[in-house]
């Protein structure tokens, strides 16, 4: 009876375990295709589209998080296959300078504004 | 004076709007990735269709000539539009067309072949499609024209004419 018992913990413990590591990569894979663009949907990331070509990269993502490799990793994986286009957050280059300054600038100029106009009053 | 700025600031500033959205009026909306894409990812290990034998893909490119990776599935319509093409292709003797099938059933795509003849050279099986993304294809049908594992031309859809003629006249240039 004991024995039974023991094997049945076993057995229940091991199940809880590879729930819990597969529950864990399909946490990391959510969170990495959230980030990636889908190719072929227009406006859709690979998270929300059912797409072949979506389901097949949320695929390869569990494998190469399966093969040890980090976030990074994966998202420099894409870009080399398929440009810098297929991230969501643009890397900071000649082309994308003006994106990224842009908010910063108007911050600035505004923050201006609104100190002259106090100071006046 | 103080209105003077702000009224020239707003025209710089629509100016400049205007500017933004006019170039981006002449941008395609569809988004073909094109960078970075030169070399091919030979490494990777694929089923034959036939006898389900693993091959490396490097063993089926030949290193001092032109081959063509077709990947193609029996449920996608373009490619039965571009088969006689292959076909065609095939029918020159020059090159070998390696047939990548993508998301298929085995028996579907045995049909396929048999119905509209078959233009590989040898069938690999990409079951769920990470094959094809790790060769940067977005779906199918889509060719590429290869030279020593370098990706010389990318077609993404169906072969044509144009297409095909394209081909030809590369494969021709680089023999003489």
């Amino acid at each position: 009876m004991k024995k039974i018992k023991l094997i049945f913990y076993i057995f229940s413990f091991t199940l809880i375990f590879l729930n819990n590591l597969n529950a864990d990569n399909s946490q990391q894979v959510d969170k990495i295709s959230k980030n990636l663009r889908c190719l072929i949907c227009q406006g859709q990331s690979v998270y929300d589209s059912q797409s072949d070509f979506a389901l097949s990269m949320k695929i390869l993502i569990d494998k190469k998080i399966n093969e040890g490799k980090n976030e990074k990793e994966i998202y420099a994986f894409f870009k080399n296959k398929y440009g810098e286009w297929i991230v969501y957050e643009p890397e900071i280059s000649q082309n994308t300078i003006l994106l990224w300054a842009i908010p910063l600038i108007l911050f600035i100029f505004g923050g201006i504004l609104i100190i002259r106009k106090v100071s006046i009053k | 004076m103080n209105k003077n700025i702000k009224f020239i600031i707003i025209i710089l500033f629509s100016l400049f709007v205007f500017f933004i959205f006019y170039k981006g009026l002449e941008k395609p909306n569809n988004y073909f990735p094109e960078k970075n894409l030169n070399k091919i990812e030979t490494s990777l290990v694929f089923k034959n269709l036939n006898d389900q034998k693993e091959i490396i893909l490097e063993e089926l490119i030949n290193n001092n000539s032109f081959s063509i990776i077709n990947i193609w599935a029996s449920w996608c319509l373009p490619c039965r539009d571009e088969h006689a093409y292959l076909l065609k292709l095939r029918n020159l003797n020059k090159i070998d067309i390696i047939g990548i099938n993508y998301k298929d059933k085995k028996s579907n795509a045995i049909e396929f072949l048999s119905d509209l003849g078959n233009p590989y050279h040898e069938v690999l099986v990409d079951l769920d499609g990470t094959k094809s993304i790790e060769l940067g294809a977005i779906g199918v049908p889509e060719t590429y024209l290869i030279n020593n594992k370098i990706v010389v031309k990318k077609y993404v859809g169906p072969l044509d004419d144009i297409k095909l003629k394209e081909i030809i006249e590369i494969i021709k240039y680089e023999k003489n």
